[in-house]
């Protein structure tokens, strides 16, 4: 019998929450319902798979399609060398989706460029506030609908 | 002899004027104007302060280091404070939130200061056509000589001083500073 893979683990220990699963160039996806975002992550980390590192968090605004955006996070396996990319949905009316700030500590600044240039809000965030655009900066840049020439200056510019 | 040139030894105008005073020895005396002397002093003395803030400053280091040598051209010194420079390079990307700072660090500098745009995104933003870059610093501060290039070779950095020396000794220079009433 072939080894259990930690997909099958995910959706064998979540069968509620996990939507689907896929393999892509070696790497493992899982897209998860965001409400068991914590709970699995911290599976990752403390399970079998030893998911120990939290690699990156982005976000992909999908415009024009529904569900909008789709949270992906990307974990990494130190004891036995693997990735694991675990997504999430966002509808547009609804950005919320729990912190990872009380499982890893460099999940604070991820979360924060997401919240600034995409205006995903993170419950349970220590510090949520801008870290890349200065106060006073209106609007989320890196959604598909800020618009292309739109320039908010500090300080006067000549023409 | 009439007519005959020989060497000057210096003696030879000696009690013309009067006969207590010496003219001094040929070739000790050079005539110029005040404002071309200031130039040319002041076109060898350039230091620099770089405000490096993108992979330009790359270039920055080997254009100041051993193998090209802007102290060759007299701008060799690097002053870390804007109060002692008088070229501000300005290397890098300048950010919509990094503008404020640039734009002190000028006022800071006294004058006489040139100011030297350093690669294509200080020139106009270069690739970064997009929220977050300044499009050209020229919209912050006055800017002396744009040296083009992504980054630039220090053989062109090079080109671009020569540019800016060629500027300053061609420069009206106010050499006793006026108060300049706004």
């Amino acid at each position: 019998m072939e080894k259990e893979t930690i997909l099958d683990l995910l959706r064998r220990e979540f069968p509620d929450a996990v939507r689907e699963t896929s393999v892509s160039l070696g790497d493992e996806i899982v897209v998860i319902e965001k409400e068991a975002l914590l709970p699995i992550a911290g599976f990752l980390r403390d399970g079998p798979g030893e998911f120990k590192m939290l690699l990156d968090l982005t976000c992909v605004d999908y415009f024009g399609r529904k569900p909008r955006f789709e949270m992906v996070y990307h974990f990494f396996s130190l004891s036995e060398n693997r990735r694991l990319r675990v997504k999430a949905a966002l509808e547009e009316g609804d950005l919320r989706i729990a912190s990872l700030t009380p499982l890893w500590k460099n999940a604070n600044w991820l979360e924060r460029e997401v919240y600034d240039l995409f205006g995903v809000n993170f419950e349970g965030h220590p510090d949520l506030r801008r870290i890349f655009m200065y106060d006073g900066f209106e609007g989320y840049p890196l959604r598909k609908d800020y618009p292309l020439r739109r320039r908010q200056p500090l300080i006067r510019l000549k023409e | 002899m009439p007519g005959k040139k020989v060497p000057s030894n210096g003696t030879e105008g000696v009690g013309v004027l009067s006969p207590e005073r010496k003219r001094p020895q040929a070739g000790a005396f050079i005539t110029t104007q005040f404002n071309s002397l200031l130039g040319w002093a002041r076109k060898f003395s350039l230091f620099h302060y770089p405000f490096v803030t993108a992979c330009c400053g790359m270039e920055y280091m080997s254009a100041a280091c051993a193998h090209f040598d802007i102290d060759r051209f007299g701008a060799g010194w690097t002053r870390f404070s804007p109060r002692q420079s008088d070229m501000l390079l300005v290397v890098g990307t300048i950010t919509q939130k990094e503008a404020p700072v640039l734009r002190t660090v000028y006022e800071q500098m006294t004058e006489p200061k040139w100011v030297v745009a350093f690669g294509t995104c200080a020139v106009s933003g270069g690739i970064y056509d997009n929220y977050a870059v300044v499009q050209g610093i020229d919209q912050i501060i006055p800017v002396d000589v744009y040296i083009p290039g992504c980054p630039p070779r220090p053989e062109t950095v090079l080109d671009g001083l020569l540019k800016l020396q060629e500027k300053i000794q061609n420069q009206g220079h106010d050499w006793r500073w006026r108060k300049r009433r706004s």
